[in-house]
């Protein structure tokens, strides 16, 4: 075991793939000699060589349909896209062909690519480099989505995106390189070296991907959430002595829907926390999917905490944040509204 | 040739620790290239597309057919705004190491394109700029407080507080709004361009992007259209060698230029000297004039040299050679022109040490004066509800009922 943060996690994972299987590449945007903008490919140039890890031309279109064609050529391409704001140019290599090429040769083809891209705000991003798409992705059919919240999940849900025959869009919360964040920005930033989950094994280890994980048993009500929000959480239920479940997804596409079924028949309230836009968000589906199956365990109307359906603006980035604040003033409301 | 095929991954020349080494560039000897006619057909300007136009010799003497011949009040004009966009860039570098403003992007070495350009250009021309074309602002004479003001994103900011430092725009003088994401801007203007011609005015569009990023599919989609719709429109390579850390050949300009992509498409491609204030003003000039007059789109490959870090948020030592600049055999644009300016005897060193003090000091009494319009510690000086605002023209149901939760949970804080 060693301590890492999860850039050196997600690098470790990488490193471990590449060396395990000559098959794994990686390429994208000033990731070869530099080692990529936020450093997740540091030394793989080095250690692997450029035929193995490449900077790629400014095309985010580019990058996703030449790793495709890679994939299908008996590669596993790992991809970055820079931020998941510049995921765009890239949409229709993406929904037409990455998700379909399986569906649509009746699996004669398929591309086991990995789209790796940093997401979320706090960073003091502005509108281009803050932005949480990842309700967008798990709207379309054939591509399985991701988003780890601590360096140990980073590394082992990687390795098992790496490993997926399928394509997996794997969401890096940014806002978490370095160490975990409670929601205060005035508070002094905190790392992971005295954090539980910042021990990270250094060889190989996979998780399983669509297996949520329970961060904190409760009984008075459920928090489902994932990436940076899981912390923010956190922290609140610990500040004010809640007795909430916090569930931290870990993948959205596939979901593990059971686990959250189980918790929210037990405590009869569900809260869902994220940092994307609310309107068509991911918590509108996991609302949906809770009704359905928890309806008559319900004591009170779901509830979701979301960023507000605008761009993330520069110079509001703490009152668009959905922070503290906005989460206790969701869970009071439960409380309040229970039957 | 090896009997199998081999992955070319084209690297940097010079990385840390290695010599700076500019052999790969193809250059020309100023005054060498030969001007075509404005209207020359395509095929006749080829050669444009392989050479390097240069007007100012090494001793700073305007050579050949493409020295336009400027006055020397525009010359002086022209330096001065490239030593005000240089006194800009430090300040806003300083203020971002103290940590006032939250992101910058300098344009040092690159300031002869935005400048001449700009002068080049007419009022009714409509420009989409990069991220790094700041010296439009200073040829269209923004007062430099109101781009502070949108890097504190403070109450005179145009952008409301809603974008980065340096993402300004200028509707009354036609600067379009910057996106952040790389490219866009290219086929918008050629549909601004497009939408000129449909309506019989002679305005053109005119927009820049570095090298490295028209590998983005935007920028060949703009090529198509310009070319096919003959848009009156000049498109502008800025091609500075380094894209963040990725050197140029990555990008695709390792065996034929940036310029060469014009013929490619069907328009003229010229190759400029992009540190040679007098080769850029007369390559647009003669690009403007040929759109303006029903000629279509040309593109320009301005070949220059990134000499600051990439943004504040990148050290450039990391992945080349230190002293790189001083080896580019380009010079610097500022030197070059008051080079040309004092062979002239119409400039001295003292007036230019001068000059480049008063504008310091003019430059700290800006910043002091922006300050006063709100700073990034005070919070923004918008109300908060502004953050709703803009999403749409008239703000919908949700929005409004997203804007007064947000403010009953400020009031209850
Ligand atoms: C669509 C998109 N992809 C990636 C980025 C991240 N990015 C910002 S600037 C940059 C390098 C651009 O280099 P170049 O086009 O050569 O312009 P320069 O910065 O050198 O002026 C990159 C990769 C982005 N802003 N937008």
């Amino acid at each position: 075991m060693a301590k890492m943060n999860m850039v050196q996690a997600l690098n470790s994972a990488m490193d471990v793939m590449m060396e395990r299987d000559p098959t794994v590449i990686v390429m994208g945007q000033d990731v070869g000699y530099f080692g990529g903008v936020f450093n997740c490919t540091a030394g793989l140039q080095e250690r692997y060589g450029e035929k193995r890890v490449f900077d790629t031309p400014i095309s985010e279109a580019g990058i996703v349909g030449t790793a495709i064609g890679m994939g299908v050529n008996g590669l596993r391409p790992v991809a970055e896209i820079q931020f998941a704001d510049y995921i765009y140019p890239a949409f229709d290599q993406i929904v037409s062909e990455l998700a379909r090429l399986r569906y649509r040769s009746a699996g004669d083809f398929t591309s086991p690519v990995t789209l790796r891209s940093p997401c979320g705000g706090g960073i003091r991003g502005g509108q281009t480099h803050s932005q949480s798409p990842e309700g967008i992705f798990t709207h379309i059919c054939g591509i399985k989505v991701v988003m780890p919240s601590n360096p140990y999940d980073a590394k082992g849900l990687l390795i098992a995106s790496i490993e997926d025959d399928d394509p997996v869009v794997f969401f890096e919360p940014k806002r978490l390189y370095n160490g975990p964040f409670f929601g205060n920005p005035k508070q002094p930033a905190s790392t992971w070296a005295s954090h539980p989950k910042g021990e990270v094994d250094e060889g190989y280890y996979s998780l399983p991907i669509g297996k949520a994980d329970v961060v904190r048993s409760g009984s008075d009500l459920t928090i489902i959430t994932y990436g940076t929000m899981v912390h923010v959480c956190e922290a609140v239920v610990r500040d004010n002595e809640l007795d909430a479940e916090i569930i931290d997804l870990r993948s959205m596409l596939p979901l593990d829907i059971d686990t959250l079924v189980k918790s929210v028949d037990k405590t009869g309230r569900c809260l869902i926390v994220h940092e994307a836009t609310r309107f068509s968000g991911f918590g509108a589906e996991l609302s949906a999917q809770i009704q359905e199956r928890c309806f008559w365990n319900l004591s009170a109307p779901i509830q979701r905490v979301t960023g507000w359906d605008t761009p993330y603006p520069h110079a509001f980035e703490w009152e668009y944040f959905p922070g503290p604040s906005r989460i206790i003033a969701a869970i009071e409301k439960v409380m309040r509204e229970s039957a | 040739m090896s009997q199998k095929p081999q992955l070319r991954v084209p690297g940097a020349p010079a990385r840390p620790g290695e010599k700076p080494d500019f052999s790969y560039l193809k250059l020309s000897q100023a005054g060498s290239v030969d001007k075509p006619a404005v209207h020359a057909p395509v095929s006749d300007t080829e050669y444009l597309s392989k050479q390097l136009v240069r007007v100012l010799d090494d001793n700073g003497v305007a050579q050949g057919s493409w020295n336009p011949g400027l006055s020397v009040e525009k010359l002086r004009h022209g330096l001065k705004l490239m030593l005000a966009v240089r006194a800009f860039d430090d300040r806003m570098l300083k203020v971002h190491r103290q940590g006032k403003i939250s992101f910058y992007i300098q344009c040092r070495g690159e300031e002869a394109i935005s400048i001449a350009q700009g002068l080049a250009l007419r009022e009714g021309d409509m420009l989409f700029p990069s991220y790094r074309n700041q010296g439009l602002y200073f040829a269209r004479e923004r007062p430099v407080v109101d781009l502070m003001c949108q890097c504190l994103s403070n109450a005179r900011d145009m952008c409301r507080g809603r974008q980065l430092p340096i993402m300004y725009h200028w509707k009354e003088k036609n600067i379009f709004s910057i996106s952040g994401n790389l490219t866009t801007q290219v086929p918008q203007a050629v549909g601004w361009a497009m939408a000129s011609a449909i309506k019989g005015e002679d305005h053109l569009a005119v927009t820049w992007t570095g090298e490295g990023s028209t590998a983005e599919s935007d920028y060949h989609n703009a090529l198509t259209f310009a070319n096919v719709y003959q848009a009156p429109c000049i498109i502008n390579v800025v091609n500075n060698q380094w894209a963040i850390s990725t050197f140029q050949g990555i990008a695709g300009g390792q065996d034929s230029p940036f310029a060469a992509r014009g013929p490619g498409y069907g328009m003229p491609g010229i190759r400029v000297d992009g540190n040679d204030f007098l080769a850029i003003y007369a390559v647009t000039e003669w690009a403007a004039e040929r759109a303006r007059t029903g000629g279509g789109p040309t593109l320009i490959e301005h070949v220059t040299y990134r000499a600051s870090a990439h943004s504040t948020s990148d050290d450039p030592t990391r992945y080349r050679a230190k002293d790189e600049q001083d080896h580019f055999p380009l010079g610097d644009p500022v030197e070059r022109l008051k080079k040309h300016l004092v062979g002239l005897g119409v400039w001295t060193q003292e007036e230019h040490d001068e000059l480049i003090t008063k504008l310091d000091a003019s430059m700290v009494d800006s910043w002091q004066e922006a300050l006063s319009y709100g700073t990034t510690e005070e919070g923004s000086s918008f109300a908060v509800d502004s953050m709703f605002d803009d999403v749409y023209k008239d703000i919908p149901d949700h929005l409004v009922a997203q804007r007064e939760k947000l403010k009953r949970q400020l009031q209850n804080q």
